[in-house]
């Protein structure tokens, strides 16, 4: 589903995020990229989302060579992605159901089908009665809930999470964690950076293991 | 798979897709007004400034119709007296004006014999002691002709056409008009409303940057709010659509308030413009804006914000873009 070739990338200050990876996600797996900050794990994602370019190497999504997508073609692929921050991203000024609905609406969901969509992705995150509560009246666990439901509503097939449980409590991350995992049983290929191995221990899932920007060593746990 | 999930969903038929996309602008103008709204002093504050600028040329525009109305209500002036040769027959004065009254260029012909004419002068000038002192009158019969008025009336030069035309008639003696300071006042007219057009340019280009620059500063302070949008995957025309509908609203909100204006001006001066009028025995009437000036102002505003908006909104959303180094 997501495959890294050689790939490296330098930023234009000069820092090498990234030295010469190669990693392969099957479609439908479950993968943890670790490893200390500065070891690659966010630059793989913001490959992988093309936020960010690679200086070298090939990847591929979904059969799609991400060197061959070009500018306008960006918000069409990133459609298939979603997409969860360690800062959230909500948007403020409007209550979780907009934030919610926002790939729905980007998409242009019929208006009919868009109230029983964004109810049943926060039915899946368990947030299901907040939908005109604003972000702020969330605390941070929820909030990232929301991000989540946002992420999924869209049913897309992959799932890539930067560092998702970064500002959470150990109970609320395992949570939150355990959310994925249930995304990943029916069938989305989920991909999360994190550098909590503590709790990535608890999920028994793929773990693959970053070191100045390539691998370090993979083994399944 | 550029987009599977539009295509899973299944391809809508054609009306329930035109359907959806009105209905997402519909909301999303309704939206940018709200919007607007709940900031009302910084809207305020540019819907006013648009306005000013839109009724400024709108206002200039007004007094070059009105002047025209006015030197249109002065076909009299443009009235031309034929004199005819001293002791010419009056039945041969009387086919003369019947001859002049039947061309297509003259409106009438009045024939105002020698006694006749003297009885006027009698009258205006006061003069009728001096005149009792005359054996003999003095004065020839003329004809006075009104010229058709016509598309474009109070054009000079069709009146000196009609006037070279009756001077070569047997028995017409001198022919006078004074289209010189019509011929003035048209060329001032004229030039002015040149002026007003430049000014209107300008203005218009004013607003654009005006709208420009507003939704320029709109787009940085929801800069975070675009990102998000670009990150879940928001083309550049969904990210944009919201900033074309507030620069529509801006230009349709400053249509309106320089329609206020202009009838403000308009009232404004009726008064004292009636009194100029009266104090001439006139009973001109400013004109206000027809609906084909108040639409023109509302469409015109609400084109201007729109195209101002498009092109700081293309211009400026495409600079941000999510994640630069972290």
């Amino acid at each position: 589903m997501i495959r890294f070739q050689g790939v490296a990338k330098r930023y234009p200050s000069g820092r090498e995020a990234l030295a010469d990876l190669t990693l392969e996600v099957a479609a439908g797996e479950m993968v943890f990229l670790t490893g200390h900050s500065g070891a690659g794990k966010s630059t793989a994602l913001k490959l992988v989302a093309l936020i960010e370019r690679p200086t070298r190497g090939q990847i591929l999504v979904a059969g799609q060579n991400l060197a061959a997508i070009g500018r306008r073609g960006i918000p069409a692929y990133r459609r298939q992605i979603g997409m969860v921050f360690q800062d959230h991203k909500l948007l403020h000024d409007r209550p979780i159901w907009d934030n919610v609905a926002l790939p729905l609406v980007i998409q242009g969901t019929p208006r009919r089908e868009l109230d029983k969509r964004v109810r049943a992705a926060l039915d899946q995150v368990g947030l299901l009665g907040r939908e005109q509560s604003f972000p702020i009246e969330l605390s941070t666990g929820e909030q990232q809930r929301v991000g989540i439901a946002r992420a999924v509503v869209g049913k897309p097939p992959i799932l890539i999470a930067d560092e998702p449980t970064g500002n959470l409590d150990p109970e609320l991350a395992l949570e939150v964690m355990r959310l994925f995992r249930r995304f990943n049983e029916v069938g989305v290929t989920v991909v999360i950076a994190s550098h909590d191995l503590h709790l990535i221990e608890q999920l028994g899932a793929r773990r693959v293991a970053l070191a100045g920007g390539r691998l370090a060593g993979a083994r399944h746990g | 798979m550029a987009e599977p999930l539009a295509r899973a969903a299944g391809t809508p038929r054609l009306a329930a897709q035109l359907r959806g996309w009105l209905e997402r602008h519909l909301q999303t103008l309704v939206a940018s007004l709200g919007r607007l709204a709940r900031a009302p002093f910084g809207t305020a504050l540019t819907v006013g400034v648009i306005g000013i600028a839109l009724a400024l040329p709108a206002c200039l525009e007004l007094v070059v119709v009105n002047a025209r109305a006015l030197s249109g209500g002065w076909a009299n002036a443009l009235d031309l007296t034929a004199y005819l040769k001293p002791r010419l027959p009056d039945h041969d004065a009387t086919q003369l004006a019947e001859r002049i009254g039947a061309r297509g260029d003259v409106a009438s012909a009045r024939l105002v014999t020698a006694a006749e004419g003297l009885a006027e002068f009698r009258r205006w000038s006061g003069l009728g002691a001096a005149l009792d002192a005359l054996s003999d009158n003095p004065l020839p019969a003329s004809i006075v002709v009104r010229p058709r008025v016509t598309e474009g009336s109070g054009d000079p030069t069709t009146v000196a056409v009609l006037a070279d035309a009756l001077r070569t008639l047997p028995g017409v003696d001198l022919v006078q008009l004074d289209t010189d300071w019509v011929r003035r006042f048209t060329a001032i007219l004229d030039a002015f409303r040149r002026a007003v057009a430049v000014v209107a340019l300008l203005l218009g280009l004013a607003v654009l940057l005006i709208v420009g620059n507003t939704i320029r500063l709109d787009i940085d302070a929801r800069r975070a709010e675009i990102e998000v949008i670009k990150l879940v995957g928001g083309s550049d025309g969904f990210v944009r659509r919201p900033f074309l509908y507030g620069g529509f609203w801006y230009g349709f909100g400053g249509g309106l308030a320089a329609w206020l204006l202009v009838e403000a001006f308009v009232v404004t001066l009726a008064g004292p413009i009636g009194r100029v009028a009266a104090a001439y025995g006139s009973r001109f009437a400013i004109t206000g804006p027809g609906l084909e000036t108040s639409a023109l102002l509302l469409a015109g505003g609400a084109l201007l914000g729109w195209a101002g908006a498009f092109i700081s909104a293309t211009r400026h959303l495409r600079a941000i873009e999510p994640g630069v180094e972290p």
